[in-house]
């Protein structure tokens, strides 16, 4: 059983309905993206699995047992996290929103240096980077900054809710480079929540495709893409959407 | 008074901090007086004559008007004060009109009563310009309601007693309006002719410098205001027949006269009360040793700080606690804002004179209510701080694993600072202005000055309170402004 799924899984915000009936499984190691049109509920799909959003009807599981909605903090800690706009702290310098969680969790500062070293190399920041406020950092930086965060503690699961949907075309390039850098050093379950086709394709080796709160596709990139022209990504995506085609 | 027990706790908690623990084996008398010359002078005139005597003296001068020197003396703050009969009744106990026996029988139900007399009557009387007076042929009460077009103008406390104007204009059928004006001003604004009658006290010393005639009361509408030290009963009886000697040693023109010498002549209370217990032979005192005037502002400031810094230390260690837990519950949050806001609005005064049966005279009291007024600036701007931190950034925190608390003091705390420190320096600066107030508990401070500069209409006293308590307040902003600096990062400050 991979270490992050979803079994039968509802959920609706008053009379409309986010999500209906949802299994999935995400493939350890893989990154997969979540992807489709704006309400098809992919972010309310990411929010479940660290608690934020709480089902009315079946359960998420991770690392073998469901989640405690009790006690959610340490889950959560084995669960990297990332947001569109980096959300960052503005208080803290960027080392000190690194390093924020080590720091709860009582790491020696040696610890601390040691890992701070190696994401700053996989992540290429620079030492006077570190000492600077998220405002003081471009937008390539921060994201940047906020990623290696997110991977501080070793997380096994890394949810990424568009963290680059604020990024101009030429910084996300570079930065999606950096995210593969990253996975491939520590590979972790990734969920990646993007409505860029794009995006996806460059950096997914799984995709959901998602649209008005049910899955229309959840294959790997390679299945998904067997016939298909993969030159337009937009076109293909729209493609997608359009057969009525059941979870796989 | 039971429904407050925490405010005894708070209190018994102060009074240790603040020393002031049993007392000296011989107790001493405590002398109260209110905030007009005539009380600093039969007060310090009693204190200097016990002392003479060999009685140890606690003097509490200034209690700012009747009911905070009546409740100072019956929850037994004080011992005594210089007290009028006509006051007690129609003020106090609101019962005109009622004989001296039915008198010293109620205050014997509060556990008071009365000493002396002293020898005077200190009547509410009607004071006209003399040269009016004169061509008119008006000599009383009753010939005013002949000219309608006459300028009255009275002091708020006789505009508003029961026993007033109102009463007075019905009891003589007096057609004319009346204007409030400050009592020290009246008599100059009827010798320059911008008004014609105010009203005066029998005795005030001011009478000697203008040209002012006392109208008869021909109706008898004044009540007997005769003077007296009003005691508590448990003061010893030693003490009690020593100030029998004092009874009928001061008859009315005397009183003027001893009071025409503090509030025009410039002398202190002190000195008079000496040269007339020397002149009486009654006793041969020195007055005391004043201290300078950097001493006393030095003095003064000290105490103000005191009792300000005290009351905001004790204000944040409740407001911050307060609201970070009723941060989570905005409906007990809003109803906690309305409560200190309800508070707020009680004038400070006011405030005061409810806490003194509950902790006496001093400066627990004003310490107490200086605390009340620090509450809503601070529990309301923490709690704006809060609640004005971005979601998205308090989303993030959960969503990363960091427990409520931590999130409240690494992410929420950190960022409504700004907000927060803005609160305490709100609640430091209107402290600093209201502890002048605390004067009139006898909690001393730069209030001191100022009430006595206001009573003996001395612009140099008035500034010697209020420049400094001016500085304090720009120190303040200063220092906050040097705590910001240093405790939040630049781009974060308001």
């Amino acid at each position: 059983m991979s270490s992050l799924s979803l079994q039968s899984v509802s959920k609706s915000y008053g009379h409309t309905t986010a999500l209906e009936d949802l299994t999935l499984e995400f493939p350890d190691g893989r990154i997969t993206a979540i992807i489709g049109p704006s309400g098809c509920g992919k972010s309310t799909l990411l929010k479940l699995c660290n608690g934020l959003v709480r089902p009315d009807q079946g359960e998420v599981w991770a690392f073998a047992e469901p989640l405690d909605y009790r006690e959610l903090a340490p889950v959560r800690r084995r669960m990297g996290y990332a947001v569109q706009g980096t959300g960052l702290f503005p208080h803290l310098t960027a080392r000190d929103n690194i390093s924020l969680l080590a720091t709860l969790e009582g790491w020696e500062s040696a610890a601390i240096e040691q890992r701070l070293t190696e994401l700053m190399s996989l992540a290429q920041l620079k030492a006077d980077e570190l000492q600077r406020y998220p405002h003081q950092l471009s937008g390539g930086q921060q994201q940047r900054v906020g990623l290696c965060r997110a991977m501080m503690l070793r997380p096994a699961i890394l949810l990424l809710d568009e963290p680059f949907a604020a990024i101009d075309p030429i910084t996300r390039i570079d930065i999606h480079e950096q995210l593969l850098v990253l996975h491939r050093a520590e590979p972790t379950t990734a969920l990646l929540v993007t409505h860029d086709m794009r995006e996806a394709l460059r950096l997914a080796d799984h995709l959901v495709i998602m649209d008005r709160g049910r899955v229309m596709h959840s294959a790997s990139k390679e299945e998904l893409l067997a016939g298909m022209d993969a030159e337009d990504p937009d076109r293909l995506l729209h493609t997608l959407l359009a057969q009525q085609e059941t979870c796989s | 008074m039971a429904s407050l027990p925490w405010l005894r706790v708070v209190g018994l908690l102060l009074a240790l901090c603040l020393g002031n623990g049993p007392v000296a084996a011989i107790e001493p008398v405590r002398v109260g007086s209110k905030t007009f010359t005539e009380s600093y002078l039969l007060a310090e005139i009693t204190a200097q004559f016990l002392e003479s005597r060999g009685i140890p003296v606690e003097r509490q001068a200034g209690l700012g008007g009747t009911l905070i020197a009546y409740e100072a003396l019956r929850k037994g703050s004080i011992d005594l004060y210089p007290e009028y009969t006509g006051t007690l009744s129609q003020a106090v106990l609101q019962q005109p009109g009622i004989s001296r026996s039915q008198l010293d029988a109620a205050l014997q139900q509060q556990g008071l009563r009365l000493l002396l007399p002293w020898g005077f009557n200190n009547s509410y009387a009607m004071a006209i310009n003399g040269a009016l007076a004169r061509s008119e042929n008006i000599s009383r009460v009753s010939d005013l309601a002949r000219y309608p077009a006459l300028d009255f103008g009275f002091s708020h406390e006789f505009l508003n007693r029961s026993d007033g104007w109102g009463a007075l204009s019905a009891a003589y059928q007096l057609p004319q309006q009346a204007v409030g004006i400050e009592h020290a001003l009246a008599y100059a604004a009827i010798a320059s002719g911008h008004l014609d009658v105010t009203d005066a006290y029998s005795t005030d010393g001011e009478l000697q410098v203008h040209d002012l005639v006392l109208l008869r009361d021909d109706r008898a509408f004044f009540p007997g205001y005769e003077a007296f030290l009003l005691a508590r009963n448990d003061l010893p009886v030693a003490v009690a027949e020593t100030l029998q000697l004092l009874a009928q040693r001061i008859d009315a023109p005397t009183m003027r006269a001893l009071n025409y010498r503090v509030s025009h002549s410039g002398e202190t209370p002190s000195a008079v009360a000496s040269d007339f217990l020397r002149d009486s032979a009654l006793a041969n005192t020195a007055p005391r040793v004043a201290p300078t005037r950097t001493e006393r502002i030095l003095g003064n400031t000290a105490v103000h700080l005191k009792l300000t810094g005290i009351a905001l230390l004790l204000g944040c260690a409740v407001a911050i606690p307060l609201a970070l837990l009723l941060a989570r519950f905005q409906r007990a949050a809003r109803a906690l804002l309305y409560l200190a806001g309800l508070i707020q609005t009680i004038p400070a005064l006011a405030l005061l004179a409810l806490m003194i049966p509950l902790v006496g005279l001093g400066e627990l009291t004003a310490i107490l209510a200086l605390f009340l007024y620090s509450l809503l600036p601070i529990v309301r701007n923490t709690l704006t701080g809060l609640f004005n931190v971005d979601p998205l950034l308090k989303q993030v925190a959960t969503g990363m694993g960091l427990t409520p608390t931590q999130q409240l003091l690494r992410v929420e705390l950190p960022l409504a600072m700004p907000t927060l420190l803005a609160g305490i320096k709100t609640a430091a600066i209107i402290s600093i202005g209201t502890a002048t107030l605390a004067a009139f508990v006898g909690a001393g401070g730069l209030g001191e000055p100022i009430i006595s500069g206001l009573n003996l209409n001395d612009h140099g006293l008035i500034l010697e309170g209020a420049i400094p308590a001016a500085l304090l307040a720009i120190a303040a902003e200063l220092l906050f402004e040097l705590i910001e600096r240093a405790t939040i990062p630049a781009h974060l400050r308001n």
